[in-house]
């Protein structure tokens, strides 16, 4: 176990405060009860997202650094977690481009200049997901120690999008043998689900494309893919599709709406957070976890399986 | 080439004689490709990576477009997923693996042709192209 995780500077991101407050909520929930605890990061900014780093890279690099530097020099944090892959994402390849490219470094130094804080140095902190931070700073043992509520009979397709592993050279962590994360296969959320007693379904779409950077307009192409993607789960068992992106959360709730009203294609799966699932098992209510913000109703669900 | 709107009604029409469906739906996930490296001015090879063109054609397309990575996965569990009916046709699980087989191929199929409409498509992750690379910041 990593000791360090046991406390962490929190950066939630602008989609948790909206569209993913569900995730916000049952994060934040599941690290108290486990007692791995959460600081804020003071005055954070957006990550870049996709909208900035499509003008100027740079100052997406900028940006995310900001976050990090804060962190590091105003909180003193060695590391800092981050739930949405989007901001995960942006954080690592940030942290990369500093680490390797003089030009990044040379445009955050004097961007932070102007902004009045101290330029982030790569290697400062060191960036996780939410999936890292339970997985490593409470382990699957003691997890299963902890578990009240077994999720045994739930089925579930464990989706982890395409932000969390890629590209493969941002995630040097990753690929390293027994115990670190696969950007291939990635297995770190259905390893914390299986210690809280869930069927883990065999879900080869674990890593497709939800239509990305698309997946919240109104896009034909997206509902397609999420459409696919459902299906999918639905023919391997699952009963439930569980998500560590709000990004990846929000499209599939959301075109599968849209699936049904505009293609006539019901679909039954029903979309939980990993940390909704940890949550319940543990024993926590599911209004805590914010369960009844989702779109689709897992309430439903955790009755019918006697979990709720 | 077989239209890209064919290959998918094709892909979703497919059943029964397992072999023969694996055969058929990885030849449909290599057109697919074809039609992505021809769009992009290319050649599709007919070399092999792995044993198979797929994994080929998915590493000429990803060429220069990092973002069409965002496919890659799919393409390995198809080459594998294709392994599995062919070499173990008696393992008792052979629809399932059909389906899932075809659902790998049309979630091939619905990006290609979606980022061929979208070139954005993916690009989230990794491989936004700037708009525009010298600034003063």
């Amino acid at each position: 176990m990593k000791t360090e995780y046991k406390r962490v500077a929190y950066y939630p991101g602008c989609a948790l405060e909206g569209t993913g407050h569900a995730y916000n909520k049952s994060t934040r929930e599941v690290g108290k009860a486990l007692g791995l605890g959460l600081e804020e990061v003071k005055n954070w900014n957006c990550c870049g997202a996709m909208e900035v780093k499509n003008v100027d890279p740079k100052v997406q690099t900028y940006l995310s650094s900001r976050v990090m530097s804060i962190a590091a020099n105003e909180m003193g944090a060695t590391v800092v977690m981050a739930p949405c892959n989007g901001c995960y994402h942006n954080l690592k390849k940030a942290e990369h481009e500093l680490a390797h490219d003089a030009s990044s470094r040379e445009a955050v130094e004097r961007i932070s200049k102007n902004a009045g804080h101290p330029a982030y140095r790569a290697g400062q902190v060191e960036t996780i997901h939410a999936l890292d931070w339970i997985k490593d700073g409470i382990g699957e043992e003691e997890l299963k120690r902890r578990v009240g509520n077994s999720l045994k009979g739930l089925r579930i397709a464990n989706y982890y999008g395409c932000m969390y592993t890629r590209p493969r050279h941002i995630f040097p962590e990753k690929d390293q043998g027994p115990g670190s994360e696969s950007t291939s296969k990635p297995h770190f959320m259905d390893d914390l689900l299986a210690a809280a007693g869930a069927g883990n379904v065999d879900f080869p779409l674990k890593t497709a494309c939800c239509g990305g950077a698309h997946v919240l307009s109104d896009s034909d192409t997206s509902t397609k893919l999420v459409l696919n993607i459902l299906r999918a789960a639905e023919a391997a068992g699952a009963d439930v599709i569980a998500t560590e992106c709000p990004t990846c959360h929000s499209g599939l709730e959301m075109h599968q709406v849209r699936a049904e009203k505009v293609l006539g294609e019901k679909t039954k799966v029903r979309m939980l957070y990993f940390t909704q699932l940890l949550g319940i098992a543990l024993g926590l209510s599911p209004r805590k976890l914010s369960v009844h913000e989702n779109v689709s109703d897992g309430i439903e669900l955790l009755r019918e399986k006697g979990l709720a | 080439m077989i239209p890209l709107t064919q290959i998918e009604a094709e892909i979703g029409a497919i059943a029964g004689a397992h072999a023969a469906a694996a055969e058929r739906l990885l030849a449909l996930a290599e057109a697919v490709l074809e039609h992505w490296v021809a769009a992009r001015g290319g050649d599709p090879t007919g070399e092999q990576v792995e044993g198979f063109r797929l994994l080929a054609l998915h590493r000429q397309g990803a060429r220069g477009v990092p973002s069409f990575n965002a496919c890659r996965e799919t393409c390995r569990e198809i080459a594998y997923h294709y392994n599995l009916l062919r070499l173990e046709p008696d393992a008792g699980q052979e629809e399932r693996r059909r389906r899932m087989m075809v659902m790998l191929t049309m979630h091939l199929a619905l990006f290609v042709s979606g980022k061929m409409q979208i070139e954005g498509l993916g690009e989230f992750c990794c491989a936004s192209r700037p708009l525009r690379t010298e600034t003063n910041h």
